[in-house]
Formats: structure tokens, C-alpha cells, sequence
């Protein structure tokens, strides 16, 4: 096995790790938050797609990232947008009360 | 410092954002702020690949990217909070799509000079985004109601996915060993699109919890095995988290319903309705149970006035009839005559984790009064009223109680320990689960049957107006 996969193995399992520990914290009343957010961070796949779309490598390669940057994408703006929408609805009496 | 370092460390930022951002999203007092932090990452990681020297034209990216921001805007500004488990499901879908077509991209790209490495990561990439795909659009289905939410069970199910499945991962190991066989691998993504739909066909709506949550953790490993075939440590990051948030919320709403995962994935519950009385029935079997102990509006407002303590608790037919709101005005019309009023929130309340919060605090309840099975249930012996509002197996005192009941051993919320309760429901019909429940035929339940939202109104108005004439 090639020094490259142990090296992304090392970070794949640390990211693991640490999120394992983030994600357990979070309570209950922030799971729908959380995991609209996460569903945000996924959309990450847009860098992958961005370089499929830019890199001139023939008109499928171009079709077919393209497609994956507008999906990625609906899912970094959507995402980011609703989860913030849901966590500005999160207010205790008192903060009403202001 | 060459460019491509400068791409490495933007992604390094992007990476540290991302965790302390999930990290802020842990405490209500901070989550806005770990969005702010994610979308700073989000922003770093975007310009860090535009700088990548492979990107030679800007054209379609532009183009694809306005185009997505302005149906993502779209979506996030307008969609109803009703509508979250549909819309995560629908984005999980997007999140597949997009990254199964990387997937067949890059292997066009390298064709059969692939590496090793690359082959078996694409393989697990297409694989896995082309079930996401499918799957989370027939999770979408199911919970929008195009599709029956009743599990669709068809001969041998089991088995079939269990080969299907099995023939995949063979396929992925054909290719390892050669990559130039382009036939394995669009049979392969085909494999994927098939699967998607006839593992979630079976599953019925009430499951739909665990299915989106797993559905999560597929699109977040299929965007891992991106980041190992692209040899991207930023996606391989937000991959491992965003795999492991799904995979751990799925264990909890698993635990939460007293079931495994493969129970849940391979046991079609509720394709069996369970047929008349429980072992145990004596009671339940002699009361005609549509008329045992219905109650008007009149009477659950004679029963409330009196109530000094009331636990609210609310299932999946508050959102299907979106009573979120009147349900706050019961309280508030409650809390105005001295009642102490909290929510108890079950964990699988809802077709979603933490479904029943977003709906409250969209109507305006403070998060303050929302509290879960763990710190309320001891409680309900000492409250006067438990209402319920279109709940039903979270509320079923079977789980207690009958060892015999399918869902023995579930957590359920207390409510039949109260002194009394009000259950507000549609109709007798038993749950999606086709379980008895003994709290409906209970001398100290009273059910107000018809439309929640309606009958919360009348009983709201009956409640205003006693007020009224006492002030």
C-alpha cells in the first residue's frame, strides 16, 4: 500500500475521531441544525466538481461537472441559508422578552 | 511558496473552520456563530481550487454556479419549516448526484491508466453517490407522499439487496484489477442507482429518521472516497465528519426506537399490521375502543382549567397538520391562567432528529420549555395534564409494559403516569406501526378526536374565553 492512501487513511481516521466527539456534544434540540449544516460542509464535493468543470478535458468531462458544481452548490447556498434560518428561530423567554 | 502549497494551506484553514464550526453548532448560544465559520471555510476551500492549475476555464463554472446559487437561495429563503425532512432529503440527493458524476469524470479522465488507489476509490464514489442518489430521492418521495409511506415489500427483498450489494463491492474489486473494463463500471453506477431505490422502497415513512440519517452518512463517505481518489485531505475531512455525524445520529434515533440498524433496514415494520388484541387484551378487547373515552373540547377545557402542571407533548401529526402555532397559543392561553407548561420532546418524534424543535421555535416557543425524554420523564407522575398531539408509538405505554408488543423495551415518554391525559388525534386508527395502544383506552385519558389544528383552536377559544368573563 502506497504512502499516499496510509497518509489520507491517517486523516480520514482522525476526522473521524474528532467528529465522533463534536457530534455526540450536540443536543437533541440541535439535530435538524446540525445536520442541515453537515449536509452544507458535504458540499464540499464542489471542489472535486469545479476542477471536472474547468479543466477542459473534453464536453462530457465539462457536462457532466458542470452539472455536479450546480448540484454541489444548491446544496452549499440552500444549506448555509436554512440552517441559519432554523438557529435564528432559537430564542430562550428571556431574549423574547427584549 | 508555490501555488500549489498556498492551495494546501487554504484547504488546511478550510479544514480547522469546518471543525470549529461544528464544534460552536454544539450550544445554542454559538451555532450561528459556527455557521459563520463553516461558510468562511466553505468560501477559502472554493477560491483555494479556483487558484488550482488544472482549472483552465471559467466559462461553465460560472455559469453552473449561478445558476445553483440562485435555486439554492431559492430553497433556503422559501422552503416551510414543515418541510425540512423533505428538503434534507432532497439535498442529500443532490450531494450523490454530484458526487457520482466526479466520479465518472475523473475514471473518463484517466481511463484505464487509472491508479490503483484512484480505481478503488472512484469505484466506492460512483457507487456510493449513485445510491445516494436514488435512495434519497425515494426517501424524498416517501415523505412528500408521491410514494406510499407504508414499506413496499416485494418477494426475497432481502436477499436480492443483500446480492446486489455483495456483486458491487465484487465489481469494484474486477476493476482494481482492471481498470480499463469500462462495461464493469457503468454496471457498476447502474448497480448503485438500483440499489438506492429497492433499499429504501421497502422501508416505511415512520423509519424515515434512521434512513435520512444513514442517507447522510453514504453521501458523506462517498464525498470521502472523492477526497482519497482526488488525493484532497478537505474532503476527505468533511467526508469522515459529515459520515460519522449521519452514522451517529442514525445509532441514536436506532436506540431512540429500541432497534437495531439492520432492523431497521432489512425489517419492514409495519408491513404486518398487528391484528386485534395483544396477548394480554381483556379490557381493551371489551370496550368498544372508537367510543372507550372520547371527550369534547368542553370537557378538555373544564379538565385544563383546573391543571396547575402541563406537559406538552407533540409527535409527527402536529407537523402534518402544522398545529405548531396554535399549540403555543394552547400554552400561552394556559401559562395565562397559572399553568406551569413545558414540551417533552421524544427523540424520534418527527420524520427527522430534533424535527419537533425547528417546528416549535418556528412558532415562536423558547427553547427554554423544550425538554428531552432523558430530563422530563420522571415528571409526568407529578403533572396534572399531559397533552398529546399526534403522537402515538413514543407515547405507548406498551414499551414498558408488554413484552409481547413489537416495540417492548422502546424509551417512551411517561404521559399515561400523569394524573390525566388529553390526546388529541386524528383518529382510532392504530399508528404507522399498526400497534395497540393501551394510554387510548385508559379511565384517565380522555381522546378529542378530528384535525389537531382545528380542535386546538376550538379548545383555545374556550379557554380565552373563560378568561375573558373572569376578568
Amino acid at each position: 500500500m502506497s504512502v499516499t492512501v496510509i497518509m489520507g487513511l491517517y486523516v480520514f481516521v482522525l476526522a473521524i475521531f474528532v467528529g465522533w466527539q463534536l457530534i455526540s456534544k450536540v443536543p437533541h434540540l440541535l439535530h435538524t441544525p446540525l445536520m442541515s449544516a453537515t449536509n452544507a460542509i458535504s458540499g464540499i464535493s464542489l471542489v472535486g466538481s469545479l476542477v471536472a468543470a474547468g479543466s477542459d478535458h473534453g464536453r462530457i468531462m465539462t457536462v457532466l461537472g458542470s452539472v455536479a458544481v450546480m448540484a454541489a452548490t444548491i446544496n452549499v447556498v440552500g444549506g448555509f441559508l436554512i440552517t441559519d434560518r432554523m438557529l435564528r428561530m432559537f430564542k430562550t423567554r428571556t431574549q423574547r422578552a427584549k | 511558496m508555490t501555488s500549489d502549497a498556498l492551495v494546501q494551506l487554504l484547504y488546511l484553514a478550510a479544514s480547522v473552520l469546518f471543525i470549529l464550526g461544528l464544534q460552536a453548532l454544539g450550544k445554542v448560544e454559538t451555532a450561528r456563530r459556527g455557521v459563520v465559520y463553516a461558510e468562511i471555510g466553505m468560501l477559502l476551500a472554493v477560491v483555494g481550487t479556483l487558484l488550482h492549475h488544472e482549472i483552465v476555464s471559467y466559462q461553465w463554472i460560472l455559469i453552473s454556479v449561478v445558476i445553483g446559487s440562485a435555486i439554492g437561495t431559492a430553497m433556503g429563503l422559501f422552503i416551510p419549516m414543515v418541510k425540512m425532512p423533505e428538503r434534507i432529503a432532497l439535498s442529500h440527493a443532490f450531494g450523490g448526484l454530484a458526487v457520482g458524476l466526479v466520479g465518472v469524470s475523473e475514471y473518463l479522465r484517466h481511463g484505464p491508466s487509472i491508479s490503483t488507489l484512484q480505481m478503488a476509490a472512484t469505484g466506492f464514489e460512483v457507487f456510493l453517490g449513485a445510491l445516494t442518489f436514488t435512495g434519497s430521492l425515494m426517501a424524498f418521495g416517501k415523505l412528500q407522499g408521491v410514494l406510499p409511506g407504508r414499506p413496499i415489500s416485494y418477494p426475497l427483498q432481502n436477499a436480492t439487496n443483500v446480492l446486489g450489494v455483495a456483486v458491487s463491492v465484487a465489481m469494484i474489486v474486477y476493476l482494481v484489477l482492471h481498470p480499463g473494463a469500462a462495461g464493469v463500471f457503468y454496471a457498476l453506477a447502474s448497480f448503485g442507482v438500483v440499489l438506492g431505490i429497492t433499499l429504501v422502497l421497502p422501508i416505511g415513512g415512520a423509519d424515515m429518521p434512521v434512513v435520512i440519517c444513514l442517507l447522510n452518512s453514504y453521501a458523506g463517505l462517498a464525498a470521502a472516497a472523492t477526497g482519497f481518489a482526488l488525493g484532497n485531505n478537505v474532503l476527505i475531512i468533511c467526508g469522515a465528519l459529515d459520515g460519522g455525524s449521519g452514522f451517529i445520529l442514525g445509532m441514536m434515533m436506532s436506540k431512540a426506537m429500541n432497534r437495531s440498524f439492520s432492523n431497521v433496514l432489512f425489517g419492514a415494520m409495519g408491513s404486518t399490521p398487528a391484528a386485534g388484541p395483544t396477548a394480554t387484551g381483556q379490557a381493551p378487547a371489551a370496550v368498544p375502543i372508537s367510543s372507550a373515552n372520547e371527550g369534547s373540547v368542553e370537557e378538555a377545557a373544564d379538565i385544563l382549567r383546573s391543571a396547575r402542571s402541563i406537559i406538552i407533548v407533540p409527535g409527527y401529526g402536529m407537523a402534518v397538520s402544522q398545529a405548531q402555532h396554535i399549540v403555543r397559543d394552547l400554552a400561552n392561553a394556559l401559562a395565562l391562567g397559572g399553568a406551569s407548561v413545558r414540551y417533552a420532546i421524544h427523540p424520534v418524534a418527527g420524520r427527522m432528529p430534533g424535527h419537533m424543535n425547528v417546528l416549535l421555535a418556528e412558532a415562536n416557543v423558547s427553547y427554554d420549555q423544550l425538554f428531552d425524554l432523558d430530563s422530563i420523564n420522571d415528571d409526568f407522575v407529578a403533572t396534572d395534564v399531559a397533552i398529546v398531539v399526534g403522537a402515538n408509538d413514543v407515547v405507548n405505554p406498551a414499551a414498558r409494559t408488554q413484552p409481547s408488543s413489537p416495540i417492548f423495551g422502546m424509551p417512551v415518554l411517561a404521559v399515561d403516569q400523569a394524573r390525566t391525559a388529553i390526546v388529541f388525534k386524528r383518529s382510532f386508527n392504530p399508528g404507522f406501526a399498526g400497534i395497540e395502544n393501551e394510554l387510548f383506552t385508559k379511565p384517565s385519558t380522555m381522546m378529542v378526536l378530528g384535525d389537531a389544528k382545528k380542535m386546538l383552536g376550538a379548545l383555545v377559544q374556550e379557554l380565552k374565553g373563560e378568561l375573558k368573563q373572569a376578568a
